[in-house]
């Protein structure tokens, strides 16, 4: 309503009734779902930490940076597949807040849009869903860089 | 002056025309619900062979009127008139299938409720004498809507309880004047009235909740309509409203119950018959095509076969925009009805 209009009382009566009956989301076993596959996930994040450390021999960066390309690398492979936006039905939260959703949130969009071309449809859409996270992302580690670097001396 | 029109809202024909054919493409997942075989054509690839989704619902479009013409022997030179819409930006389903049927064109934005619009608006250009044939379209795809009015198909996410799923289909229907004497799908099915809805918002703002908000333009004319018409439910075999859903259809019959009105076991909804609970689609189907489709397969063969002669067709629409919604506005809704009967 923008906030600026009243709400007549049949307008607020007619919100509280359907906030009422409205059909609710399985919160509990979503959570149990999400808990599942987001763990599976940061299971399989796990794995090539650890396969990085003994097997590849890297430094802690080495590590972090295999693992972040190997998950991302198998969240936009999967999506290109068609896989993922099931797995995301499936798992809710589970399958969006790890890495691998983040992939996805970037590669669907630049799949969706590749037929108005590369430039205005792939390149322009890419970021519109990761955006948000990317600039209010960046925008907390500056400040809290800063703040960090003042503490520090 | 305005002899042929009851209170405020509704309109009756003195020749009513008649729908003799009507015709539907529909895509997979619309073909393995209930209604499957009633549709005229199911795709199995949902681009059907186009390199975009758009392209495919504008052939889908023009397919379905085409189809509906053939079934009458005739050829789109000989319709005086094309009207129907759609959900996308600048109705470009309806605008470019309409540069191919070369056929002269209204084009309508009444979101869902576009196909109720049509016919009404078709018919009383009949009845008025500035047509004599006319053909009324509406489509929806689901691929078309999802990247317009929500997130790209591949992103994985769950969808709320309360949310319905676009309809993949093109519904078309053909309308004559009282006199026609030519080929014919239905022979004795007749429009003989309607009631212009007005759009009315009771300030729901969830995009994923739209039969709660086009549930009181619903009722709102509904009411309007047994009002002006003199009419109770028990008049129609069937009251049948677009794409409410399972919830919206609650909430419409609660808001009818509070007028006075007791819809009682003659309530039908588009969007819970064309889909199967099973097929999860949360509150059942939704979009232009929903309601369209359903008629012209459904409704208009059981009539004509002679399973109820007199019912209300009442599409509903979600005037929703993504730029309103982001702006903070809430969802107005807008409902037209049409009075279908056996005769």
């Amino acid at each position: 309503m923008g906030g600026k209009r009243q709400k007549t009382a049949q307008e607020q009566r007619y919100q509280q009734r359907v906030n009422e009956k409205m059909p609710r989301s399985k919160t509990v076993s979503q959570c149990a779902r999400a808990f599942i596959a987001g763990g599976l996930i940061c299971c399989i994040g796990q794995a090539v930490r650890v396969f990085g450390e003994t097997t590849l021999h890297l430094d802690a960066e080495g590590v972090a940076a295999l693992t972040a390309i190997v998950m991302v690398f198998l969240g936009a492979t999967l999506t290109g597949l068609g896989v993922y936006d099931k797995i995301g039905t499936w798992a809710g939260a589970g399958s969006i807040v790890p890495i691998t959703g983040f992939a996805n949130s970037i590669v669907s969009p630049a799949m969706e849009f590749k037929r108005e071309g590369l430039i205005l449809g792939t390149a322009a859409k890419m970021f519109t869903i990761a955006g948000p996270v990317l600039v209010y992302g960046i925008g907390a580690s500056v400040i809290v860089g800063l703040i960090a670097c003042l503490l520090a001396k | 002056m305005k002899q042929k029109r009851l209170g405020r809202q509704t309109v009756v024909f003195d020749a009513p025309p008649r729908i003799v054919a009507g015709a539907t493409i529909v895509g997979d997942m619309e073909g393995a619900g209930p209604l499957g075989g009633y549709f005229d054509l199911i795709l199995e690839d949902d681009t059907w062979g186009e390199d975009t989704w758009e392209k495919a619902e504008r052939k889908m479009f023009e397919q379905a009127v085409r189809r509906a013409l053939e079934r009458c022997a005739m050829q789109p030179a000989e319709i005086d008139l094309l009207l129907g819409g759609d959900l996308l930006n600048q109705i470009i389903t309806a605008n470019f299938a309409a540069r191919e049927l070369a056929i002269p064109f209204l084009g309508l934005y009444g979101a869902c409720s576009t196909m109720a619009e049509s016919l009404l608006l078709g018919s009383m250009l009949i009845d008025g004498g500035y047509a004599g044939h006319v053909a009324c379209a509406a489509t929806s795809h689901f691929s078309t809507a999802e990247r317009q009015y929500r997130f790209p198909l591949e992103m994985g996410g769950q969808t709320t309880p309360t949310a319905q799923r676009t309809v993949t289909g093109a519904g078309s229907s053909l309308l004559v004047e009282a006199g026609y004497a030519g080929g014919a799908q239905f022979r004795h099915i007749f429009v003989t009235g309607g009631t212009i809805g007005r759009v009315v918002d009771l300030g729901i703002t969830d995009a994923n909740n739209m039969g709660a908000a086009m549930a009181p333009a619903a009722a709102d004319t509904l009411a309007a309509h047994l009002r002006e018409q003199s009419r109770a439910v028990s008049d129609y075999d069937m009251i049948v409203t677009g794409d409410l859903g399972s919830f919206g259809s609650e909430m419409f019959n609660e808001l009818c119950r509070d007028k006075g009105i007791d819809l009682s076991d003659r309530h039908r909804d588009c969007g819970n018959m064309i889909f199967d609970p099973a097929q999860k689609v949360d509150c059942g189907g939704s979009g232009c095509g929903c309601s369209a489709v359903t008629l012209n397969a459904f409704l208009l063969r059981r009539m004509e076969e002679g399973d109820f002669t007199r019912m209300l067709f009442m599409a509903t629409g979600a005037l929703m925009s993504p730029t309103a919604g982001m702006q903070g506005d809430s969802i107005p809704g807008i409902a037209h009805a049409v009075v279908i009967e056996r005769r």
